[in-house]
């Protein structure tokens, strides 16, 4: 089965065969996957090496040019090293493209903080317009590529090893995957599975969102069950609260962020272990939503 | 097994004993190319160049070695293992989630490392800043810096490069271990890049230790100072 960085690659590729006006552009990781691409394209295929601010702004640059241009690196290294260049370079030019980071929060926990990303959607939060998307599983990963180049305005596709068992459209909106009348769980990108067991057997409705900006807040408040919202996101805990309490702010609500701690995890291992330490596994998130439940008693 | 560890009252750690010792992180037969490409220069810094050992690891006036090159630490982890920074059973548990060491340094886990690192780019500028640090408290080590080749395409670098020498930092020196695995590498460029800005070049054999002392030892007049030193390619 092809992963999902893997099936970015691929997806990738095929977008620059098929359209003339579609670039890559990337700093050496994942280059292992390109190399055949980058021969059949060597002008819109390009290395620029460890470079990520200026692969930022060479992306940006082409964007200028009337490209569609593909930026991908970590996404430590795209958005936490370059956000001033994410900031201006697409932002303030208004020009538009698409941004993929991998590893996310736990692809490298064995490298350490440095090749963790936690606060790349956090971060992306404060460039106004931009969509950012967290595919679940490989063939998400494909179907939210090709929608956001094929679109338009700037996009982050963030790609990481974790996957959901379930299959959902990647047409940016809320899905409703279990109905319940006791509260609504949201679990964003792939913290699905960990979600749905955690919630087996509990009156909860759980939606899932495969694309956190713009939240699709109007099917939460269609199918909003009860007055607690809990909300699970396998990035900084919170990131999303904002727009869910706006999106409730005419609605009396409670509302319970999971996520990474805003803290320094000065820990390595294996990402499973990164999941269970921050709660975010099945035990964890089950542990977090019963309290939360029964403190509303 | 029995491991033969050096302290540093006692004589120095042999590369064979250093290669055991990262044997313990990687398996015997797995020396990654970025551990061992780095090996000789740090032993050779810690043998015979830098006034730093256990005992003086908290001094502010210890010489300071800086690893930007995080991502091949386990030369390094070996080196202050077998120095007695650290007891030398942490190595086995490399990477492991409760293990201070991982592939990518951290200075608050790991006694004798000075900046954790593992994100390219990083260890220069502060190399920078830590030479002005010390001259501003009227101290005077040396603050040696790691990098690798293919880092200085990071244009952080080449600010600090800049700085380095309009500050005339002569406490500072950068070793590039070059094994030339920049993408768009030039020969000789690196020297070049660095002399242009005023700084001292020398270019040495990266597995030659008497060549390594010699260069690394020299304290360079008037302005901080790069040692090139080639190892075999990637």
């Amino acid at each position: 089965m092809t992963g999902p960085r893997e099936q970015f690659a691929r997806t990738a590729a095929d977008l620059v065969d098929d359209d003339s006006s579609v670039a890559l552009v990337y700093a050496e990781i994942s280059g292992q996957f390109f190399a055949s691409v980058a021969a059949r394209h060597p002008d819109r295929v390009v290395n620029v090496g460890i470079r990520e601010q200026l692969l930022v702004n060479v992306g940006a640059g082409m964007a200028l040019t009337g490209l569609r241009p593909i930026v991908h690196t970590f996404g430590s290294f795209l958005v936490e090293r370059a956000f001033e260049q994410v900031k201006l370079g697409f932002g303030h030019q208004d020009v538009g493209g698409v941004l993929v980071g991998a590893g996310g929060s736990f692809d490298v926990s064995g490298g350490g903080r440095t090749h963790q990303s936690p606060g790349d959607v956090a971060l992306l939060d404060a460039v106004p317009g931009i969509q950012v998307h967290a595919p679940g599983t490989s063939r998400e990963v494909d179907a939210v590529l090709r929608r956001a180049v094929a679109g338009s305005g700037l996009h982050y596709v963030r790609v990481v090893s974790q996957t959901n068992g379930v299959e959902l459209p990647a047409d940016g909106r809320l899905h409703v995957v279990r109905r319940g009348g006791r509260a609504t769980v949201i679990a964003c990108g792939p913290v699905l599975d960990a979600v749905l067991a955690a919630t087996e057997g509990r009156d909860v409705s759980v939606l899932h969102a495969g694309t956190v900006r713009p939240f699709d807040v109007a099917t939460l408040r269609a199918v909003q069950a009860g007055t607690d919202v809990v909300l699970v996101e396998p990035w900084y805990a919170g990131t999303s609260a904002h727009v869910i309490s706006e999106a409730l702010s005419d609605r009396p609500h409670r509302l319970l962020s999971l996520g990474v701690p805003r803290t320094e995890f000065r820990h390595y291992g294996t990402p499973q272990e990164h999941v269970v330490a921050h709660g975010l596994d099945a035990a964890g998130i089950r542990r977090s939503l019963d309290g939360f439940l029964t403190s509303a008693a | 097994m029995t491991l033969t560890v050096t302290h540093p009252t006692g004589p120095a750690p042999t590369r064979t004993e250093l290669l055991r010792l990262i044997g313990l992180m990687t398996g015997d037969e797995k020396h990654s190319a970025a551990a061992t490409s780095t090996l000789d220069v740090i032993r050779v810094l810690y043998d015979r160049v830098l006034h730093v050992d256990p005992a003086t690891a908290g001094d502010p006036g210890r010489d300071r070695f800086l690893l930007s090159k995080g991502h091949g630490p386990m030369a390094h982890y070996a080196v202050l293992a077998a120095r007695g920074f650290f007891p030398v059973e942490w190595l086995a548990g490399w990477a492991r989630f409760d293990s201070p060491l991982g592939h990518h340094p951290d200075r608050n886990l790991v006694p004798g490392v000075e900046i954790s690192s593992g994100s390219l780019g990083h260890g220069l500028p502060l190399a920078v800043g830590t030479a002005l640090g010390l001259r501003a408290q009227g101290l005077d080590p040396r603050v040696v810096v790691l990098v690798g080749d293919a880092e200085l395409d990071e244009g952080s670098n080449h600010e600090a490069i800049q700085l380095a020498a309009a500050l005339r930092l002569d406490a500072l020196t950068v070793v590039v271990v070059d094994n030339a695995s920049a993408s768009y590498t030039v020969p000789g460029r690196i020297q070049r890049r660095f002399a242009t800005e005023g700084w001292h070049v020398e270019t040495v054999d990266g597995h030659d230790d008497a060549a390594l002392e010699r260069a690394l030892s020299r304290r360079t007049a008037g302005g901080p100072g790069v040692v090139v030193a080639r190892v075999e390619s990637r």
